[in-house]
Order: C-alpha cells, then structure tokens, then sequence
C-alpha cells in the first residue's frame, strides 16, 4: 500500500513553486515490524502457567518399632493398585498370608464409572457434607471466606470416621499418570485420608492371578 | 468529443486504526510477557483438577521424560542478589573434585534445566552450539556407586543447602513410568523432602451430587 507520490510536471515559464512535499508517512515497514514482533511475542509467552498438586508421602520411618506404626481399621482400608495399560484393581481391607483367604482383586478404570463411583459409594457422608457446604456458598446462603471454607472442609476431613483410608500402590508397569490421575481422583472424591505405598510382594502376586 | 480522462489516484487505505491495535496489542504482549523457559526436554504433563500455582521462584525441579531420562533445574531464588546455581554448581564440583572457571559458573547462572552425569559437565558448559548440548544430554545418574549416593541426591542436597526454602516440584511426563518416578520420590524421601509438587496441567472435572451412587 506504498502509496507513489505523484510528481509534479514541471511548468515551464511561471514561477517556480517550492514543491509541495506530502505530509504522510509510509507506514509499511512499520506495520511490517510490528507484525513481526506480535507474532513472535505470541508464539513465544507462556500463558498458562503450570498449575502444581501437592502431595505429602508418610515419612518413612525405619526405626520405630512396628506396634507404634499406624494401626488402621481394616474395614476401612481400600487398597488401589494400578499396573499397566492403565488398569487399576482395588481389593478392601488386608492381604494376610496368615489368615485366608485373600481378598479378590477387582478391576476397574479410570472412566466416570470406575473407580470413581467405587470412592464415592464409600465416602458418601463425606462428600455429601463437604458437597453441601459448598453448595451453601455458591447459592450465597453462607458467607465465609476462602481460608474459612478450606478450614472448615479440612475439620469435615479429619473428623470424619467413616470415609475409607486409600492405599494408593502402583508395580513397575504402571505409567506416572496413572499415579496422578488416581491422585486427582482422591480430590475430586474428596477422599480424606490417602498415601502412596510400596506395593507388597504378596500384592504382586495376587496381581498375577487377577482377572484380565 | 474529446475523451474524459478520469484522474489517475492511487488507492489509499488509512492504516491508522491497524497501527493504533498493533501497538496496544505489542505493548499489552510486552508488559505480560513471561517467557517460556527453554526446556532441555519435551514434557507432556498429565492433567489434574489441582488449582495451585506452580511458585516462580524458590523451585527446584526433577524432570522426567518420556523415555526415563532424568534432569534437573533451580532457579537463583528470590532474591537476585544471590546466586544459588553458582552455589549449587561450586559445591558439586568440590564433591567430584572438578574445578570451574568463574565463566563457566556464571555461564551456568543464566542457563535452565540440564541433564548430564557430572563428568560430562565441563563439555557442556563449554559446548559452542544447542545441537553439541543436547547431545550430551544423558541424564543425571540416579544409582548410587559404591556406596556413594547418587549424583541427583547430591544436586538436590546442595540446593537445599544453598537455597533453602526451595520446594521440589517433579515435572514428569504422563508417559513416564511409575518405576523412575518412584525412584526419585524414594531419593527425595531420602533428603528428608516429603512434600513434592507434582506439575500438571489443569483440566476441570464436576462431580456434583448427583453423580453419587444412591
């Protein structure tokens, strides 16, 4: 869009007329640059920053005496163990060698009706509570703020006793997102009390035999 | 008749409003512009619900790729007056009785995250090119030799010691297995870290009353 000045035909005869300069400036290279630099500018800013989940593991410990470990009631354990092509088995409570028979590996996935509606049947007070008290604030009936919520949430957490406590194992297979899609589904299920683990030698076995 | 000449303009459009919205749109980039870091490889994070900002500073990151590859990178910290990666790098080098120039040191200050047994180090640092870089790109070392712990226990160690509210974060790709990651984590809890940040990418995902199983 340069635009050609025209030139004025000399006259002859007459005066002479300083010429007449035209006042517009091409913008072209202009424009040009900074086309140039918006493009490189977009391509290059990271808009999205990456977003972190924190994840506290239990300190491991290895001189306490075993009585003063832990003790967990195993009606509430739920023990999740994810292996290859993304496949998660869950069997509750605790695989003795001692006292049979084992409990059955069941098999799951990672699709709404998997291992999601397994966490949420089994912690259905709690999330209904935590649901509920959210609710309260979205519809506005209460008004706290956010360090409030978080807190009360936390309390509903630590005094619920019915929710199950999730052992999260994973064997050699298992691909890391596995591991972090497990995790995300604890926070979504509002899930109370997790650990990642060691995954027991009795537990890989038990793998072997579980249905395909 | 004599023939009606129409004058001859030549078409004009006033670039004025284009300018005006190229500028605010230059300046706008300018002002938000935080550049993306180079990576020294290409992450694929996987996706949580997890709302929580990865923190700018005060950050050292395990990077795992898909293949298992190990790197690591932490950054100078907030205040700038300090320079933790010089730190970082001086005390590795009194570790394996390596010596680096001031240059070298203060090359490293401005680079991210590498990935290289320490042996290796001097040639990178002295590498003319990106493509000589990458090449000796290798991974860190996390098994331990000889009784020795591993090269990565003692990079995580050192900054730890040079910058100590540095929090870990582990950047893995979703592809990664289990089994290294596992190894790092193990390793961490080794240098008494039990707290990680596991960098994913936010994807949003409802789950409402409704979906509770009656």
């Amino acid at each position: 869009m340069a635009e050609i000045i025209e030139q004025e035909k000399g006259k002859k005869g007459g005066k002479r007329r300083p010429k007449k300069q035209s006042t517009r400036i091409d913008m072209t290279p202009m424009v040009d640059l900074m086309c140039l630099l918006i493009t490189f500018f977009m391509l290059t800013t990271a808009f999205s920053k990456p977003k972190v989940m924190v994840i506290t593991m239990p300190e491991k410990n290895k001189d306490l005496p075993k009585e003063e470990q832990v003790r967990i009631p195993a009606w509430r354990t739920l023990n999740i163990i994810l292996t290859e092509n993304d496949v998660v088995y869950y069997y509750v409570g605790n695989a003795d060698p001692k006292k049979p028979p084992l409990p059955t590996l069941e098999k799951s996935d990672f699709s709404k009706d998997g291992i999601r509606k397994v966490l949420l049947e089994k912690n259905k007070d709690l999330f209904k509570q935590i649901a509920e008290y959210r609710e309260k604030r979205i519809s506005g009936k209460l008004l706290v703020a956010d360090t409030t919520a978080d807190a009360a949430i936390k309390k509903m957490k630590k005094e619920d006793m019915k929710g199950p406590i999730v052992l999260i194992k994973a064997d050699d297979k298992a691909k890391y997102k596995d591991v972090v899609n497990i995790i995300d589904e604890m926070a979504i299920c509002n899930i109370a009390s997790y650990a990642v683990v060691d995954i027991q030698p009795l537990e890989l076995e038990m793998l072997k035999t579980a249905p395909k | 008749m004599p023939k009606i000449k129409a004058p001859v303009r030549t078409p004009h459009i006033d670039m004025t409003p284009m300018v005006d919205l190229f500028s605010v749109l230059l300046i706008f980039l300018l002002l938000t512009a935080s550049f993306r870091p180079s990576e020294a490889t290409v992450i694929t994070s996987p996706n949580s619900v997890s709302e929580k900002q990865a923190p700018d500073k005060d950050i050292m990151t395990i990077i795992i790729n898909k293949d298992g590859t190990i790197f690591f990178n932490i950054d100078n910290g907030k205040d700038s007056a300090k320079h933790t990666r010089v730190d970082v790098l001086t005390q590795m080098g009194k570790q394996y009785n390596i010596t680096f120039t001031p240059k070298e040191l203060n090359d490293f200050g401005h680079w991210a995250s590498f990935g290289m047994p320490i042996a290796d180090f001097k040639k990178w640092l002295n590498a003319k090119d990106s493509k000589e870089k990458d090449k000796l790109q290798t991974g860190i070392p996390i098994d331990s030799v000889d009784n020795q712990p591993s090269q990565l226990f003692f990079w995580v160690r050192f900054s730890r010691l040079a910058n100590p509210y540095a929090e870990v974060a582990i950047k893995g790709d979703g592809e990664a297995n289990y089994k290294k990651v596992k190894m790092v984590m193990d390793l961490l809890q080794e240098s008494k870290v039990n707290k990680f940040n596991l960098v994913t990418n936010l994807e949003k995902q409802e789950v409402t009353l409704k979906d509770l199983p009656k």
